[in-house]
């Protein structure tokens, strides 16, 4: 702060360059890995190790910049050894740990999981979705058949070990029998109770109609609702909802700290909820958006993306995306501007900035009208 | 060159945090989600803020000092932190210079007169010194809180004496940390956007610099250094300035005592202002020149709060006739005989050439490493995270880092029968500045201006939520909306200036400046209020 000393010269460069604190070395821990051999640092995940011999693992609810909450076993591998798979996402190594990213296990695993959702979520905007359920054969249509023909099934036999080890064609068939007596029961029970005692946010599948009950005839439940369009900057369309808790963590401990979300309730009543279900203008919501750059559905999204989605406009194959620096305050926080026919249309934060980690306040992620033309 | 020592990861890695005179929840949401990391691992965090701030209530501990006097506040922790022997004495005796006249200065500073000047409690200044001497890294971030006041330099060298006393600076996660107001503002002042320096922050007065300048562009480099901004309408006021060129700013109403820079700025011969709207300000010009808009319609590179240099890129283009104000300028240039290319990659390489700091700084390596922070010295060098680690080299190389000799003085505009209330200004986490920007998206939060009073005084003045009143400062008076704001403690008010044209908040704010840099006073105005009927309210 020496105001006016002209003579003002920098000050002579440290010996050392500055820099933080080296830790201790960490203890590397060797795994093979589909057969390949691998050292990472000690308390490393199954789903770094993957990183460094460059095996994509599919994921839904995992995020770097998140702590992994195992909600939804996407990421699942087979531990030799171990009775059942394990979630790469969360699942640290071992030494001499023996690891099949891709046995039949593991597919039928992922499989069901997508066909678990595909049959009660709308998936329809959530990214890699459409591909992961090509690669893994997953036909959710499988769980809307009719009740009326299907043998009674066990639950037990889903999860037996037999069925797993059997070939994969027969597999399929015995999966998907005993798969849609179990849920089918289970589901409809839910949602009749459900429907009955209130008008809950959780609704039947637009099939599962009282006629269709009385004619014997039963599909599984869905989270289909209306979307929720309560503030000019962006919806939640809980029908897209997979509860994979990334925007809960991103709204909690893992980024804003502002709690304005939780799940409330049980079983297939669990949904992201404000404090009472109130609208978000009267929730602690600060409208940072960083729930929406989670959202691995687009159950939550922006409202300029929703609008020109709902008017079939929203033509990402057409959008310039660049980074810039947000024009507001002095954090210097990378905005990644999404422009479509001149107009920005979105703006997201890359997760692995350093100054970000992929969070935004409310003025970088929605102040951007000033620029737009109306 | 002038920057916060430290990285935004080392917060994340300090044990103590010293908030002063910052709401960086608000203000700067994504520093306090590093802060926050802070506070997961274990760091203890002290809020002084007149407010109870949305930050405060993360805090510890808050300590609630009367607006203006911070240094009172610090020369008493310094004070305790002696008396308690928890100076850092080999930091002290191989680093520093001016000890024994600084523990003179602050001898008198005992807890109690502390307590009597700032209200902060005796038991929490102690416990603020303790933990913040004690912690094994520190950190002070401060905001417009310690800078917007008539002391603005002192009370920041009253910050750096305590970081010198207990060595917290120069070392990884102790550090001295301004948390910047405005995209550029740390680019801005490094690039010599100051009255008295040159890129790279050297002084145009100093002769071997200039000479370098004179040397590289072929002209004379005027010798002697500018005004600042309160000066600037200073000498409008004596009629030594008859011509301004006002570039993305809007004075008219960002200005303290708005009747006054309205009536220097319609006196001017003339007044050009470059913006990407017609501001109030513009709306008065003689010729306005519509721009692009900075971090969107240009190319450029900002320099953010921890010194890192980053890059801006076009993504829109701009509207109408608006242009780059790199091209406004470089065309201004050539109507005056110098040929300038306007190339934002070309003039930053002249900055690297001019400026050591900058030196290693290509557009390549800025892509590359999203961002270099300053001093770089080659297109080796990795950047520093923290500055001045050669304070802990023994011995110590260059000059000692000298402790200040600050006095306590309370606020210009001070209160009295006629003005008893303290009126303070600040920013919401959705707005920002004086709303020209953030006025055209649609926040649910948005509730318009509005004059915070506490519980206490609105109950004594039998004020209501809502309740539209008359405030009255020594310069000005608004009408503004009542908010009964628990955050505040008696005697204490709260306004935005995020809606000058519904609330000019800055017809009441005071343009007493720092002699020093000519900031001026806006977090300490004193005011009334009154109710409807032109009652005062505001009765003792």
């Amino acid at each position: 702060m020496s105001h006016d000393d002209i003579a003002f010269h920098l000050p002579p460069a440290p010996r050392d360059i500055p820099a933080a604190p080296a830790g201790p070395a960490p203890t590397m821990v060797p795994l093979t890995i589909d057969g390949r051999a691998v050292e990472v640092p000690s308390g490393a995940t199954l789903i770094d190790a993957c990183a460094a011999l460059d095996i994509t693992v599919p994921t839904l609810c995992y995020l770097k910049t998140l702590t992994p909450v195992n909600a939804c076993r996407m990421c699942v591998v087979e531990v030799e050894g171990a009775r059942v798979l394990a979630p790469a996402c969360s699942r640290q190594v071992e030494p001499g740990m023996v690891v099949k990213t891709r046995s039949p296990r593991v597919n039928l695993s992922r499989k069901m999981v997508l066909e678990l959702l595909g049959s009660s979520v709308d998936l329809s905007t959530a990214p890699g979705l459409a591909e992961m359920m090509a690669e893994y054969d997953a036909r959710p249509e499988r769980f809307h058949q009719s009740l009326t023909s299907a043998p009674s099934v066990s639950s037990a036999a889903l999860a037996s070990e037999s069925a797993s080890s059997a070939s994969s064609a027969a597999l399929g068939e015995s999966a998907s029998s005993a798969a849609l007596g179990d849920s089918a029961s289970s589901a409809s029970s839910v949602a009749l109770g459900d429907s009955a005692s209130s008008a809950s946010s959780v609704a039947l599948a637009s099939s599962a109609s009282s006629a269709s009950l009385a004619a014997g005839s039963v599909s599984v439940a869905s989270v289909a609702q209306p979307v929720k369009v309560d503030n000019d900057l962006y919806v939640r369309d809980y029908g897209k909802c997979i509860l994979c808790y990334k925007c809960v963590e991103a709204c909690g401990t893992d980024a804003q700290h502002t709690f304005a979300i939780a799940v409330a309730g049980r079983g297939f009543n669990a949904h992201i909820s404000t404090e009472l279900d109130v609208p978000l203008p009267d929730s602690a919501c600060v409208y940072c958006g960083n729930c929406i750059a989670v959202c691995p559905t687009g159950a939550l999204m922006a409202t300029p993306e929703f609008e020109l989605r709902k008017a079939g406009e929203w033509r990402p194959e057409t959008q310039a995306v660049t980074d810039t620096i947000c024009p507001y305050c002095g954090v210097g926080c990378t905005l990644t501007v999404h422009v479509q026919d001149q107009q920005i249309v979105k703006v997201t934060s890359p997760f692995d900035n350093d100054v970000t980690r992929g969070n935004l306040c409310v003025k970088g992620r929605f102040g951007f009208e000033y620029v737009n033309r109306t | 060159m002038g920057g916060g020592t430290s990285s935004y990861r080392e917060i994340e890695e300090t044990d103590c945090i010293l908030l002063w005179g910052s709401n960086a929840r608000e203000t700067h949401p994504i520093f306090f989600h590093h802060l926050l990391a802070g506070l997961k691992r274990g760091a203890k965090l002290y809020a002084i803020d007149p407010r109870r701030t949305a930050s405060a209530q993360w805090a510890d501990l808050w300590a609630g000092l009367d607006v203006g006097t911070d240094i009172a506040l610090s020369n008493t922790m310094a004070r305790e932190i002696i008396h308690a022997g928890l100076v850092n004495r080999e930091f002290i005796e191989h680093a520093t210079s001016g000890f024994d006249t600084y523990a003179a200065m602050v001898e008198p500073w005992t807890l109690e007169r502390g307590e009597a000047e700032t209200r902060v409690p005796a038991a929490v200044i102690r416990e603020m010194a303790h933990a913040y001497a004690t912690a094994k890294r520190a950190i002070i971030c401060w905001t417009l809180g310690i800078t917007e006041h008539h002391t603005a330099v002192h009370n920041v060298m009253a910050l750096i004496n305590l970081s010198l006393l207990t060595g917290h600076v120069g070392r990884w996660g102790s550090g001295l940390n301004p948390l910047r107001g405005q995209n550029n503002v740390q680019g801005g002042g490094d690039m010599g956007a100051l009255p008295d320096r040159l890129p790279g922050f050297q002084h145009v007065e100093n002769e071997a610099v200039r000479a370098k300048f004179d040397r590289f562009y072929g002209v004379a480099v005027p010798p002697k250094k500018g005004w600042h901004l309160s000066a600037m309408f200073d000498a409008m006021e004596r009629g030594d300035l008859r011509a301004l060129y006002v570039i993305g700013e809007n004075p008219l109403q960002s200005e303290a005592d708005q009747h006054r820079a309205t009536r220097l700025l319609e006196s001017l011969d003339l007044l050009v202002v470059q913006d990407i709207f017609l501001t109030e300000t513009a709306q008065r010009a003689d010729i306005v020149f519509p721009a692009a808009a900075g971090a969107f319609e240009s190319e450029g590179t900002v320099t953010n709060s921890e010194r890192r240099v980053q890059r801006v890129r076009k993504t829109l283009n701009p509207p109408g006739e608006a242009r780059e104000d790199l091209a406004i300028i470089c065309d201004l240039a050539g109507r005056m005989g110098h040929p300038w290319a306007a190339d934002a990659e070309a003039i930053w390489n002249e900055v690297r050439q001019l400026s050591p700091a900058h030196a290693g700084m290509s557009y390549a390596r800025l892509e590359q490493l999203s961002g270099l922070q300053w001093p770089c010295y080659d297109e080796q060098h990795p950047g520093e995270v923290f500055l001045h680690g050669r304070l802990w080299e023994r011995p110590v190389r260059g000059p000692r880092a000298p402790f200040s000799l600050v006095k306590h003085a309370l606020p210009l505009d001070h209160l009295d029968d006629q003005f008893p209330l303290r009126l303070t200004t600040g920013r919401r986490l959705a707005e920002y500045n004086t709303g020209v920007q953030t006025g055209s998206y649609a926040s649910p939060t948005r509730r318009g201006e509005t004059i915070d009073v506490s519980p206490e005084d609105a109950a004594r003045m039998g004020l209501v939520e809502g309740q539209s009143v008359r405030v009255t400062s020594r310069r000005g008076a608004v009408v503004a909306p009542v908010h009964i704001d628990p955050s505040l403690r008696p005697g204490l008010t709260f306004m935005t200036f995020h809606f000058p044209d519904d609330v000019a908040t800055n017809l009441l704010t005071s343009d007493a400046t720092d002699p020093l840099v000519g900031t001026a006073e806006f977090k300490a105005t004193a005011i009334r209020i009154e109710t409807g009927d032109g009652t005062p309210a505001s009765r003792h």
